[in-house]
């Protein structure tokens, strides 16, 4: 029997679609490449033509100075798409970042969509996950074990909130991936009503204007660095997890270290980064909306790619669903979650 | 169990001392007994419950989760309790607090077989946070870095008592320390102790100051050992109760020590050190061992006939605070001493002698005494005031330590850790090696203290700068800076590739103006070591 979806590669450094001689979110400079969206370990820099929606290429122009005006890299808006080779690729929301998508291809009367990352829940920074019916579903599995429940994001803001308020003399310092999560916080903080300036890391401000610039509001925001340390006490500070204990934290008011990632949910996890507050917050889908999702979808068959695969793949094995681990190299699992 | 589960919750995140304790302080005021009781007695692991271990939390989650799930949650997060209140299914039961107390009396009641059922029906009503601190009460292993001492010190400020007093009063009252509560709200007489062998906390001593002299007319000099400082105590009249084994901190280690419990058969406390008799590690014939022997017999929570015959361990005795139902504590030194030296005899000497004063002219023919001490038990010398009673704590003035100078050793730094807390930005703990015979740098200790905030920044700054790999939190550096490290003694160890362990590494110095291949070498090491 020929093996199913055979014009779709999987190799250690993205897929390969061969009748359109294209990748997906290539690990290493390729000719051509689709990207799902714009994190560093799906976007990478040196393809010589990009297919990505406009706030992923907009994404890679500024991390990258990806040239979004060359004519050989082209943006397609949700729902839309190209052709070639005989495949018809389409962008849909995952619901992930700012941009991200999922990419489904048809061939020859297949369907197959690739996720990239994505998650379930609401996010006032981007669009929400489309369900799209295929055949072969490409799932991602950062957090595809039982363990990861992620609890609702309102009573994590409120804890975030009520320790700010608990100790006016400090600041709390959150860390928080300085592409989506941070301007995820700062829209969810806002939303709670936290209408104070919010000071952030330098290393934020050219993502957080970005944002800006494509419609998420995300208030009034301060640099530390123009900031006097006093002026920062009872207030909420945002930096990249990598500053939360560099020597950079010294210029803050004896700030509570916090920080919103999916694995705050261990609790050991969280003291080993020396956390002392931790916000289960994360951008990517839990083990509920993961398994929820494989279930809604109801592919003929499951590929899951970078993450607990494992425990994905048992799932699968369990409720009698075709499934197979693809392992890709290069994922960053640890910061961006 | 919310707001334990909240607390312990707290404290796993919460870094400071002082932080820790004015969590603490909070629960214990405003909790009701006996919740409050058993949550102290979790969190300084005083709670045994013999039906419920581990593998009796492994087999129930079989029983709802698939076991292959379990297996691969359990190595991903590291911890049985953690996995399995993360694992436990939602909103299986009706919700609705259990309080503490109700949770203890249901798991001492359990038996090995229906506690997998008394378990599922706890872990059901509970939340995520709740199903934790329910698993971590049960099976023990709170790791949430609460000392027993620091506990003591949270009831002592939560109810404004003498922390001498709740370190008394706790060893002798089992949990949920009803009586201890009722006296620190004033609603109760302070608990009545004659018939208890309870921990009296130790004096202790302040280090004596470089080129201080003291006058031995009004001080006493005698050994400081290098053991453990114990206290062993034994209530009732006539003798007839029980015998308890306490560390410096209360901790009662008695079951390590099965030899000495059943050799002290007076109704006495006495305060003395603990060591492992032995000439094969440095100590003379029929004498002291090093510390290192003594380590073989610390930290256990049994001990084999093996040990106790390799290892003997016996207690050279200090002082006498109590006996035959007198307290001695307010009488002075010299009036203990004269009825110490009555009572040793008392006691079998296969395992307690006394320690002997040090018959010295003057001060300069002591520290000439001091500075001629070989026995390698011997880490310096005590000074203890004659008039002065026996009181809890360093006070200034009555005792003093004067420990011999330290060894010294010029090391070259290898790697650098960021520190916990207030140093959390700052490289500052430091692994240093010295050169191997082949010319190999090899690891000998690590040290985090010794230098003055100015000299952190700039060790810091070195080790940014010359950073050459990274291993997680640990960065290797240039081997180029030596480090002139201070410690008490240096031991064979087998854990080390240099075949060597320091006691108290400090940093003494930073010599930049010293060459790295300058440094000592391992040779010169494992001549000092004892």
């Amino acid at each position: 029997m020929a093996r199913t979806a055979a014009w779709l590669e999987p190799h250690p450094h993205g897929l390969y679609v061969r009748p359109a001689d294209l990748w997906i979110d290539p690990s290493r400079p390729v000719e051509r490449a689709a990207v799902t969206h714009g994190h560093a370990d799906h976007a990478r820099s040196g393809h010589h033509a990009v297919f990505a929606t406009p706030e992923t290429l907009a994404i890679m122009a500024l991390r990258y100075g990806v040239d979004t005006a060359a004519s050989r890299n082209a943006a397609f808006a949700y729902g839309d798409g190209f052709e070639r080779g005989g495949v018809r690729f389409s962008f849909h929301p995952a619901g992930h970042v700012l941009g991200s998508a999922q990419i489904a291809m048809e061939y020859r009367g297949e369907r197959i969509v690739v996720t990239g990352d994505y998650k379930r829940r609401a996010d006032p920074t981007c669009a929400p996950f489309e369900i799209v019916p295929c055949d072969i579903f490409i799932t991602e599995a950062t957090f595809g074990l039982p363990v990861f429940r992620h609890p609702p994001t309102d009573g994590e803001i409120a804890k975030l909130l009520a320790a700010v308020r608990a100790e006016p003399d400090r600041c709390v310092l959150v860390g928080a991936y300085a592409l989506g999560k941070a301007q995820r916080m700062i829209a969810e903080l806002r939303r709670a009503g936290w209408d104070a300036p919010i000071f952030i890391h330098g290393a934020l401000e050219r993502m957080c204007a970005l944002y800006a610039a494509h419609g998420v509001a995300l208030g009034d925001l301060r640099l530390v660095g123009e900031t006097a340390k006093a002026e920062m006490a009872g207030q909420v500070v945002l930096a990249p997890p990598s500053a939360l204990h560099d020597r950079w934290s010294r210029r803050l008011p004896d700030p509570i270290t916090a920080m919103a990632s999916g694995w705050m949910r261990v609790r050991q996890r969280a003291r080993a980064r020396m956390v002392e507050l931790p916000l289960v917050i994360s951008d990517h889908a839990d083990w509920d909306e993961l398994t929820a999702t494989i279930a809604e979808v109801e592919p003929r068959e499951s590929w899951i790619t970078h993450g607990s695969e494992e425990g994905l793949l048992r799932w699968c094995e369990l409720t009698q669903r075709r499934a197979r681990a693809l392992h890709l190299v290069g994922r960053d699992l640890e910061e961006e979650a | 169990m919310k707001r334990f589960a909240a607390l312990i919750d707290r404290l796993v995140y919460t870094r400071s001392r002082n932080s820790k304790l004015a969590l603490i302080v909070d629960y214990l005021r405003h909790t009701p007994d006996p919740d409050r009781g058993w949550a102290l007695a979790a969190l300084t692991d005083a709670l045994d419950f013999p039906a419920v271990k581990a593998g009796t939390v492994r087999a129930l989650l079989a029983t709802r989760v698939d076991e292959e799930l379990f297996r691969l949650s359990r190595h991903f997060v590291g911890d049985t309790a953690e996995t399995a209140a993360l694992l436990w299914p939602d909103g299986s039961g009706k919700k609705g607090d259990i309080s503490v107390s109700a949770a203890v009396d249901a798991l001492s009641a359990a038996t090995r077989s229906d506690a997998p059922a008394v378990l599922a029906s706890l872990l059901d009503r509970l939340d995520a946070d709740g199903r934790y601190a329910l698993l971590k009460l049960a099976l023990g292993g709170m790791r949430v870095g609460v000392s027993a001492r620091l506990a003591k010190q949270a009831f002592a400020q939560a109810f404004d008592v003498p922390v001498d007093d709740v370190e008394e009063l706790w060893h002798a009252i089992p949990p949920p320390y009803a009586p201890l509560f009722a006296w620190g709200e004033g609603r109760a007489a302070r608990p009545d102790l004659a018939d208890v062998a309870f921990f009296r906390p130790f004096m202790l001593a302040h280090p004596l100051d470089e080129g201080e002299a003291i006058d031995l007319a009004a001080f006493a000099a005698e050994w400081k050992w290098d053991g453990i400082r114990v206290q062993i105590a034994r209530g009732g009249s006539g003798g007839g109760g029980e015998t308890r084994l306490y560390s410096r901190g209360g901790e009662d280690i008695g079951a390590a020590f099965p030899e000495l419990l059943a050799a002290f058969d007076q109704d006495a406390v006495i305060d003395g050190e603990l060591l492992v008799r032995g000439e094969a590690q440095g100590g003379v014939e029929g004498g002291a061992a090093s510390f290192n022997a003594l380590q073989q017999r610390l930290g256990r929570k049994t001990v084999t006939k093996r040990m106790l015959a390799d290892y003997p361990a016996f207690v050279r005795v200090y002082d006498l605070l109590g006996v035959d139902g007198n307290d001695l504590r307010l009488l002075p030194w010299t009036e203990r001493r004269r009825q110490l030296e009555a009572f040793v005899p008392r006691l079998a000497n296969s395992h307690f002698d006394l320690s002997q004063v040090i018959e010295a002219r003057d001060f300069a023919h002591l520290a000439e005494l001091r500075a001629g001490a070989r026995d390698a038990a011997i880490e310096g010398v005590m000074l203890k005031r004659r008039d002065a009673p026996y009181v809890a704590g360093r006070r200034a003035g009555l005792w003093y330590k004067w420990k011999r100078d330290p060894l010294t050793a010029d090391c070259v730094m290898m790697y650098a850790q960021r520190g916990n807390g207030r140093r959390a930005s700052f490289y500052s703990d430091y692994t240093f090696g010295c050169w191997s015979d082949a010319g190999e740098l090899l690891p000998v200790g690590k040290a985090y203290s010794g230098f003055t905030d100015e000299e952190l920044k700039w060790l810091d700054k070195f080790v940014r700068d010359h950073t050459t790999d990274r291993f997680g939190p640990v960065r290797e550096v240039e081997k180029t800076l030596v480090l002139e490290v201070a410690f008490d003694s240096i031991h064979p160890s087998k854990r080390h590739k240099s075949g060597l362990a320091m006691r108290f590494p400090r940093i003494a110095r930073i010599r930049r103006d010293k060459p790295a291949e300058e440094a000592d070498r391992i040779a010169t090491l494992k001549a000092m070591a004892t």
